[in-house]
């Protein structure tokens, strides 16, 4: 008895460790960021880890100094760009699922796989005709256009939440249409209040897309640096042909200042998320 | 015959089917509607209008009028536009004795509105057909002794019986306006010589038909010598990207669930951390941290496991490619340890219970109770993980960018993934239809691999069963 509980200690010591190595391992290159935004002596790349003196220079600089770089307009507008489309996503996204989900209609199978087979083009294929278009219509260059170009894509990606939806039983439908409920009331009234875990979910995914993308926004915007996302804007920052090396700490005090608001979120609704996407993986 | 071609032949017998049902039903309105409905398919609204359906008579017909309107002003030439797509060339002119610049035709532009008119002109044939069947409807309550009904009606059905036409509306414009047409648009491209050399607005480009998909099978061009290069790499750095990350996030999962290890809650909130930093920023971070002079490099010569800084991504090419395979581990297993994580704390415990009696190790319960499990239902999980990783753009352009540049000096790296060179072609040099071409092809393996084992995972075929 007593050897198979120090063999358990014993094992469990092994796991302790390697966890704690992954963890380490997995938390350098954030911290590397977090450690070289308050880097003081130096703006490059530097092939030492722990900065060697510490200062809040580069985050005074970032917010207050717009004479090259407009970061607290790039934040201002991701953040607009950010609720917006998350409005319009969430609800695009759920109406698409529950329908698909809940409603027996002709078009049903046919519309489900033209999402299927329309998801399957590479989406940098048609980038560049969105930027035609939108052009066509005088909209580049603008975050209006952000906008329509993040929202317009939840029919596609319904999928999660249809799993949700397809987990409430359809006898509350039925039911609610034999009380004499009209299509929109069950929806609005019986089906949406149960539905907080996928709302959050999507949401959550929805109003941190313009965070985290920079390859559409910087075709449409181009070169106007007032409209630019701070994705874009960090990017070009460091990685420019002509960019400045010396700006590095700068740009890693930029992916703090992003990253937190993010992070935040994610950890505060960690559940809905876990939730959600284990649900989608599970269902498909 | 097994059951696969079966359902495949059903497939098409069910599509012969709808397709005579249609016709059927297209010619029983015109020739069982009443003499107001075989009017209607010329004037539309009229079968509405004559029954008292006035707002919706006229609203159909300031529809056929706006759309008739339209093509006699722009259409006729838009559609036109498109077969020639353009025929004037940016050239000089002598005019009263002084050179003046005249503007040519923008091919891109004629392409373009000759694509968004085909498409305006199938939106008012289902609209012509939307508004012939109203019109029958209305002969068919009139028949049955019921009064037609009345425009509050419909929009009262908007909202009930036919709420789910009201709920998809935006959705399917949104994706018809920003997926389909550009996809349908940059279809087109493929089959056209718009590249670098006829920039839009200076010179034309032309109809080459499939020229550019011969290119691939021919080995001519930059298509023709890298695409079967960069699609071996794809799929090799999709299989690993996809079933590595899933076996170690699994392990992963396994060692944070373990009987009597605590601080769960910490080990985990570690990964989501990760998952909840902007890819942007941590990819970018990485490859800052693996440049010739960051902090790896010392890190490795310091401790002696290196003699020289090693090139990470602009060196031999085998580097740079176990280096994104790596790096793409710290991205993946975090997901794969959160969805497992899930599924394990499902596996019944009598399970366990038993293999315990029967004097299984851990070895044979993993992969005798374990693995199983969670393969059975997380296989679409993993068709829809290779199916993204054959399109991971952010992981690959953000760490390696491609690099390094191949021998052949073509705009493809060694570490570019389809979808990375597509990029490059298209958005940085302007090879407007060789992208096309790729992204068709790319859109064609993804199809092929995801149809075939797609369909056959017991979640989409039965997806009734749970309801």
């Amino acid at each position: 008895m007593k050897s198979m509980k120090r063999a358990r200690i014993a094992s469990n010591a092994v796991v302790y460790i390697v966890l704690s190595v992954l963890a380490i391992v997995w938390l350098i290159p954030i911290l590397w960021v977090v450690l070289s935004s308050f880097r003081t002596e130096s703006g490059i790349i530097t092939p030492y880890f722990f900065p060697k003196s510490y200062g809040f220079i580069n985050y005074v600089k970032l917010w207050t100094d717009t004479s090259v770089y407009l970061f607290p307009r790039w934040f201002l507008n991701t953040f607009i760009v950010a609720v917006f489309s998350c409005v319009l996503t969430t609800l695009l996204t759920l109406a698409t699922a529950y329908v698909i989900s809940k409603i027996r209609f002709g078009a049903r199978k046919g519309l489900m796989n033209a999402a299927l087979v329309l998801g399957m083009f590479p989406g940098f294929m048609s980038m560049i005709a969105i930027y035609y278009i939108l052009r066509a219509v005088d909209l580049t260059q603008s975050l209006v256009a952000l906008v329509f170009v993040y929202s317009a894509g939840a029919g596609l990606n319904f999928y999660i939440a249809k799993g949700f939806f397809d987990t409430i039983p359809n006898q509350l439908n039925e039911a609610a249409k034999i009380d004499g409920a009209m299509g929109s009331q069950i929806f609005f009234r019986i089906i949406l209040p149960l539905s907080k875990p996928i709302i959050v979910y999507t949401a959550l995914m929805a109003f941190t897309a313009p965070w985290m993308d920079f390859i559409l926004a910087r075709v449409i915007m181009g070169d106007a640096s007032d409209k630019f996302t701070v994705a874009v804007g960090l990017y070009n920052m460091m990685f420019r042909k002509d960019a400045d090396p010396s700006v590095f700490t700068l740009f890693a005090t930029g992916c703090v200042c992003v990253s937190l608001p993010i992070v935040a979120l994610f950890l505060w609704l960690q559940r809905y998320y876990v939730e959600g996407i284990t649900g989608g993986a599970v269902k498909g | 015959m097994n059951a696969q071609a079966i359902g495949k032949k059903n497939a098409f017998v069910r599509g012969g089917r709808r397709v005579r049902d249609t016709a059927k039903s297209v010619c029983g309105r015109f020739t069982h509607g009443s003499v107001y409905t075989k009017i209607a398919h010329f004037i539309m609204g009229f079968g509405n209008l004559a029954r008292g359906q006035i707002v919706k008579g006229l609203l159909f017909l300031a529809a056929q009028a706006l759309f008739t309107v339209f093509m006699i002003l722009r259409g006729g030439r838009a559609v036109a536009g498109f077969f020639t797509l353009g025929t004037r060339v940016a050239h000089v002119e002598i005019i009263d004795g002084f050179p003046v610049n005249v503007a040519g035709d923008n091919s891109m532009l004629f392409l373009l509105y000759g694509v968004l008119t085909f498409a305006l002109i199938a939106g008012f044939i289902a609209l012509w057909s939307v508004s012939v069947a109203s019109s029958y409807r209305a002969d068919c309550m009139v028949h049955a002794g019921k009064k037609p009904s009345r425009f509050s009606d419909d929009v009262r059905a908007l909202l009930d019986e036919k709420f789910h036409v009201t709920m998809l509306t935006p959705a399917v414009l949104g994706v018809l306006v920003f997926t389909a047409l550009p996809i349908v648009y940059m279809v087109c491209i493929a089959f056209t010589d718009f590249d670098s050399a006829h920039p839009a607005g200076v010179t034309l480009f032309d109809w080459i038909g499939f020229a550019g998909f011969k290119d691939v099978f021919t080995g001519v061009g930059e298509v023709g010598r890298m695409f079967f290069p960069v699609l071996l790499w794809t799929l090799v750095w999709a299989f690993f990207a996809t079933f590595l990350n899933y076996f170690a996030g699994i392990i992963v999962a396994l060692l944070i669930n373990k009987k009597g290890i605590r601080f769960k809650w910490l080990f985990r909130t570690v990964f989501v951390l990760t998952i909840a930093v902007p890819q942007f920023v941590s990819l970018l971070t990485m490859r800052a941290m693996l440049s010739y002079s960051g902090p790896v490099n010392n890190f490795l010569l310091r401790t002696g496991l290196a003699q020289l800084p090693v090139h990470f991504f602009d060196g031999k090419a085998w580097v740079a490619r176990v280096a994104v395979i790596a790096v793409n581990l710290w991205v993946g297993i975090p997901y794969t340890m959160l969805i497992t994580s899930g599924i394990l704390l499902n596996i019944p415990a009598e399970l366990y219970e038993a293999a315990r009696m029967d004097g299984a190790g851990v070895m044979k319960t993993f992969f005798k109770i374990t693995m199983p499990y969670i393969l059975f239902v997380t296989s679409p999980y993993l068709i829809t993980q290779f199916i993204g990783n054959i399109n991971n753009f952010n992981v690959i352009y953000l760490l390696s960018g491609g690099m390094p540049n191949t021998p052949k000096g073509t705009v493809a790296g060694e570490t570019d993934l389809l979808v990375t060179w597509l990029f490059k072609l298209t958005i940085e040099n302007s090879d407007f239809n060789k992208g096309a071409v790729v992204g068709i092809l790319t859109f064609i393996v993804c199809a092929v691999l995801s149809l075939v084992t797609y369909r056959n995972t017991a979640s989409y075929k039965k997806e009734d069963t749970f309801q």
